[in-house]
Parts: structure tokens; sequence; C-alpha cells
């Protein structure tokens, strides 16, 4: 299963090494990362995505836990949470009609464009990765020159 | 105390240590410790010089496990560092209390591939609870504070304190707290009741149940309890190596260690069990087998202290997170409510202790004089039943779980989870600081002694008598073992030759060296060992061809005895 990793540490250095250590050494993988500060400059809150079976995750959640720089570690029930990834996608523009059908590609999943030029264009997209790998899957056809994705931020709905 | 007082930051590091009750530090000096050096002289912390710093950790370790406080050790920056790492991984393997003082290069060559410069915080970081590098002299109490307070609560186990050169030499006001917060460090939780109560039922209800003790037994001191439990619901007790003693090995209902070399009656028995009370155990594969057969036959009821141990290697039915001691104690209390003492024996028991009495009668030995099983029962059979003892690792070792009875909980301790070679005699050292009153006994192999022999220098300068027991086979007898067993005789790399001559070699350094080729000779080396009060090594010449047997082959389970023909 995929699980989302809602994980608030001490905003001291070092820590987002010991996180991903940790992944490392107990045999798991991390399948996105992001990291930001919090409202608190004290802490920051790291979202991570991985699969796993439901004891892995568990057992991952029991390792985070017990490390001595987390204050608090939560696995996220997908539907009840709002998550986003951003990406940046550059895409070749072969001949005069593709502009403007990846700018309606890009319309249909909520992006925006960006540094549009003759031979290529930027689209930048904030969705949920399974939209944007189905974004990516469209936008395929056109030619990707290159491609960067964020990890995914979370957040639990209120009252959920 | 919240008194200021302005002073450097090595001295800090002295008083705080003091203030937790520190009175001796094993440990070695080097460039970017000289300022902590220095205060040795001017605070009342006695250091003792080892002469690897590896022995440093180990030494700390012992005095960890038989003390239940942090031992401490010192090492300087670069290659101090690194040489102790080797020890502070095997106590955080084995859940030992210590604290490791390193030294580092000033602030400002951080990261600039100083002389004796290593990233010692990079790379400790898998093998400690905690790690602290101190940036400013003046955070070096609450530094060390919570570095005592992380080592020894919850599930004990090493913290490192790096500290730059700078950071020991600048002064700055000083602040020893009393009070301090780690916002997510939570080393106590309330056994759950209602857990526990049904672990009771489980335990009633069930055919043929069985304890297995684990080394958090020994951890948390809950001797009495289990032993409670076990007579009141007249259950059979096996333990993994590590939590070898925690039950009298000579009571009727002890069955001793399971596992790759465990007794054949303890292993028979967990492979009939069909529910199991685990006591502060991870379910080491070399405990229990593979992990897959384990579980599918048995209901399990799993303590431990350490939540992330729940369901890591085995799925418990009942789960009861807490100290085991405070755990047990409820369940005795529980079983007092209830009025529950078992008073007939159950056809279970019956036929435990039927095959006990066969094993214990019918296992295969080694005919020699000299053979191992002779070795450590005449051992058992002169050593005061308070003594201490240690293991290296290797063939040794397992034939001290098969053939050592431990009869006072808690006296036995052996490095079982990371088996570090060379653990054994400096570890010794540290438990004999502990407990300068009682014998202290470190059982060794030639090859594992080899490794950290340069301990004798301590041991007689500094005056710390323990007994090395050296059961010679002039070779790696776990090895050559497995080699003779897995790998068609081929055996590289295993043969030690008669080099050094343990005798010799203990006289050098000042020990006493004795060399028992017989039973009486044997008899009469421990008698001196007990009443000598210098460090001896006893060297016993044993047959190099001789196998720790049974053997659970790896990637078996426990029901698969490679049995004695």
């Amino acid at each position: 299963m995929w699980a989302i990793l809602s994980i608030l540490v001490e905003n001291k250095p070092g820590i987002l090494f010991k996180v991903t250590h940790l992944f490392r050494s107990r045999n798991f993988n991390i399948d996105s990362i992001s990291v930001g500060v919090t409202e608190n400059p004290e802490f920051s809150k790291m979202t991570i995505t991985t699969y796993g079976d439901e004891k892995q995750v568990e057992q991952i959640v029991k390792q985070l836990d017990k490390m001595i720089d987390t204050v608090k570690v939560e696995h996220l029930d997908e539907h009840k949470t709002v998550y986003r990834e951003l990406s940046l996608f550059k895409i070749k523009l072969s001949n005069a009609n593709d502009s403007m059908e990846i700018n309606k590609l890009a319309n249909a999943y909520g992006g925006k464009v960006h540094d549009v030029k003759r031979d290529s264009i930027m689209v930048e997209l904030t969705a949920t990765p399974d939209q944007i790998q189905a974004f990516e899957e469209l936008a395929k056809p056109f030619g990707i020159i290159d491609v960067a994705r964020t990890g995914v931020a979370a957040l639990q709905r209120s009252g959920a | 105390m919240n008194k200021m007082e302005n002073m450097k930051g090595a001295k800090a590091l002295m008083m705080a240590m003091e203030k937790e009750g520190v009175k001796q530090v094993f440990g070695l000096p080097g460039g970017a410790n000289l300022p902590m050096y220095d205060e040795f002289a001017r605070c009342n912390i006695r250091h003792i010089l080892v002469r690897h710093e590896q022995s440093a950790a180990h030494m700390a370790d012992g005095f960890g496990r038989v003390s239940r406080k942090a031992g401490v050790c010192f090492a300087t920056s670069g290659p101090g560092a690194t040489n102790i790492l080797t020890g502070i991984a095997t106590a955080q393997a084995d859940s030992a209390p210590m604290i490791a003082v390193t030294g580092q290069v000033p602030v400002a060559m951080i990261g600039r591939d100083a002389f004796q410069e290593s990233d010692i915080i990079g790379m400790a970081n898998p093998v400690v609870k905690y790690a602290f590098q101190p940036r400013t002299a003046a955070e070096i109490p609450e530094v060390v504070k919570k570095g005592f307070f992380i080592a020894e609560t919850g599930r004990p186990g090493p913290v490192l304190i790096d500290i730059p050169k700078d950071v020991q030499t600048n002064e700055a006001e000083m602040v020893f707290p009393e009070e301090f917060k780690i916002q997510g460090y939570h080393p106590w939780a309330d056994p759950d009741i209602v857990n526990v109560e049904k672990a009771i039922d489980m335990l009633l209800h069930s055919e043929k149940p069985i304890i297995l003790a684990g080394g958090g037994t020994i951890i948390s001191s809950a001797f009495a309890e289990l032993q409670a439990i076990a007579e009141a619901l007249m259950l059979p007790v096996v333990t993994t190596f590590k939590g070898k003693g925690a039950f009298p090995e000579n009571h009727p209902l002890s069955l001793g260690p399971i596992g790759m070399h465990g007794h054949a009656e303890a292993n028979k028995m967990m492979a009939e069990a069909d529910c199991v009370l685990a006591i502060g155990t991870r379910f080491s594969d070399r405990s229990v087998g593979t992990f897959e057969a384990f579980e599918k036959r048995l209901k399990i009821i799993h303590m431990d202290v350490d939540p992330a141990e729940i369901g890591k290697n085995q799925t418990a039915q009942i789960a009861v997170v807490g100290d085991v001691r405070a755990s047990l104690r409820i369940m005795v209390k529980l079983l007092l409510q209830r009025a529950i003492k078992k008073t007939e024996e159950t056809p279970w028991i019956k036929h435990v202790k039927e095959t006990k009495a066969y094993w214990k009668e019918n296992l295969k030995l080694h005919p020699g004089e000299l053979g191992a099983a002779k070795i450590l029962r005449k051992l058992r059979e002169l050593l005061p039943k308070e003594s201490i003892v240690t293991t290296e690792v290797g063939q040794h070792q397992m034939w001290a779980s098969l053939f050592y009875d431990v009869i006072q909980p808690g006296t036995f301790f052996s490095s079982t989870g990371l088996g570090t070679m060379g653990w054994g005699f400096p570890a010794a050292i540290g438990a004999k600081v502990a407990k300068p009153d009682v014998p202290v006994v470190d059982i060794a192999g030639d090859g594992s002694f080899s490794m950290t022999e340069n301990s004798l220098a301590t041991a007689v300068l500094e005056d710390i008598p323990v007994i090395v027991f050296i059961l010679n086979n002039s070779s790696l007898g776990m090895v050559a073992q497995w080699q003779r067993t897995f790998y068609d005789r081929r055996m590289n790399g295993v043969d030690q030759g008669h080099c050094p001559d343990y005798v010799k070699l203990a006289e050098s350094y000042g020990a006493q060296g004795i060399r028992a080729q017989s039973m009486d000779e044997l008899d009469k080396a421990i008698k001196t060992a007990l009443s000598s009060d210098i460090a001896t090594v006893i060297d016993i010449p044993i047959d190099p061809e001789e196998d720790v047997l049974p053997f659970v082959a790896p990637g078996t389970s426990l029901s698969d005895m490679i049995l004695p023909s």
C-alpha cells in the first residue's frame, strides 16, 4: 500500500539525515519526501510517502516514533487528507498546434503555463501524484524534455 | 542547582559527570581530548587507561550492564573515535547504558579534513541511542544531564558526546540544570492492565504454555516476578541467550537457552509449545530460527519496553508495552487477586520434566578429559554463585550457554547482539570495577582473547584482578566448525597455531598465567585464581575438532536440531 507519513521533528541540523538513514537501515524505501519549517520555528514537518504492507508501515511508524528528535509521527489516512505535489514539466513543441494542445491539457489539470519558447513550453502542476502521473502520460507523446517533482506535502482535513 | 559558575567546558564536563555519580571512566588520551584529560587531575573521577579505545567502550559496557548505570569511555578524535565505534555498536545491539565522550577538532576546523578529524556523529548515528555535539561550552552541563538520562532510561543504550577542542577550552557561565525537556523522548509507558489480564487467560487456556525470557528481563531485574509467575502458573522457562540466567538454571522449571546453540530440551519444548509469554526479547533469528515457522504455530504474548519491538520480528496476539518488571508485577498482583496458583502437575509439565531429564542423561559429550562440558561444569562447581561471568564470542561462548548454569540471576553477560569478539575480557574488567567484591571470570576462546588481550596491561596496572578462562583450540573454533559442517572441511584462515603462549603472555604483562592440561590441574588453577589478587589467565588446551552441539543450522527452525552422533 501507498502510505503518507507526517513527521514533526525538531528543527535542528542533521535530522533529515537521521530520518532518511532510518529508512535505509530498516530496509524501507522513500517514495517521496518534502520538508519545511512549521509555524513554530522550533519544528520542521516532513512528509514522506512510502510503499509497504500494513505491518511494514506500522513498523516504520514505530521506528520513527522511537527517534528522539521526532516529536510526532502520523500515518495519514489518504481519504481524509489533502495532499499535493508540485511538478514542473518542460515539453517539446514540434508544430504550431502543440502549444494550444498543451495549454488545453494544462488547463484540464489545473496547471499553469510558463516560459513559452518557440520549441518548448513549461507547465507547472500542483496535484496529487496520481494526477501528475496521468498528466505525464498524456504529455509524453509531445516529448518531455525534463521533469522536476517535489515530494508530497500533506495535511489532514479538520475533523477527520 | 541553578548556580551560575564561570568555567571551561572541560571542567564543566567533569563536574556534570560527578553530579551523575560517575566515579571512573575508561579511556585513552590524544590531541583532541587533552583539555578534558587535563581536568582528571582536578576532579574525583578515576581514569582507567586502556591500550585500545575499543576496549574502553567494552569496559564501560561491562560496567553498565552490571551496575545498570551508564559506563563512561573516553577517546580522542579521528582514529580514537572510530576505534571506539565497535564498542558503541556492541552496547547498542545489547541495550547497554553507556556514555562515550570523544574529542573533536575545533569548531572552525570541522569539515575541512583537519588532522585526526572524523565525522563521528555521522558514523555513529546508526549505532547510538543519541549523539550530541555541543558547539558552545555553555551547552555541556545540559548535554551531559540529557545524555545520562537517555542512556539509562527506557530501553538503555549508548549516547555519544563529541566535544570540539575549543568547546573544551572555552569559558562560559555554566548552569547545571536539574530539569530539562526532551520533546520527542518518552521512555516510559504504563503497561495496559487489560492486556496483562488477557495474557493470563491465554496462558491458562493453553495446553502447552511456555515462558521465553529475553535480555530485557535481566535489564529490568525482573527476576523475582518471573519466578513467581513461572511457579504460580507452572510454566517451563526457556531464555534467549541474552536472557540466560534471567531464571535460575538449577530450578526444576528451567530449560535454559533456546536457539542456534540452545539446550536440546529447551529447543524441543519451545518447538512443541502452543503459547509463549515472551518477555523483553526481539525474537532474534539466532534464538527462534526462521521467523515465519516460529510465529505460524504459536500464540505469542509479547512484553517489551520498546513499542517498536512489537510486531518487528514476530506478530503478537497480545502485546504489553512498558518496563517488563512493571508488567510482570501487574501479572503477579492479578494472579494473587484471582488466587491462581497451580499445584497439580499438568501433563505438559510432566512431559517437560521427562524431556529435560532425558537430555541431561543422554546428550553425548566429548569423550576427552578436557571436553568443554567437563571444563565448564568444573568452573561452575568452584565459582561462588554470585560470581559474574562474561564471555567472548565463539565456540566457548556457546559451550558456556550449554554447560555453565547461572544460579544467581543477572550474573552472566555476553555480546549476543553484535557478537563482538574481544568483548568479554574488557567487559569483565568493567564488571569487576562495578562489583569489586565478587569474582569475575571471562570465559574466552583463544581467537577472541587475542583481539583485546592487551587489556591485561589495564588489569595489572589498574589493579583489577579478573580471571580469563581460555578454552584454547588454537583456532577460530566456531568458523572452523562451520567450515567442517557446511564447507566440506575446507579449513581456510582458522588455524592460529599455538601462538602466542598465553601463560608467558600473561606473565609478560605482570599477570599470572597457569596452564591446565588435566582436570586436576584445572581444579587447582581455578582455586589459585580465585584466591589471587592479580589478574590470572588460565590456558586450557582442548581438542580443536570438538564441535558445539546441538546446533540449529541458520535458516532452519528449532525442531531441526543437529545432535551429536
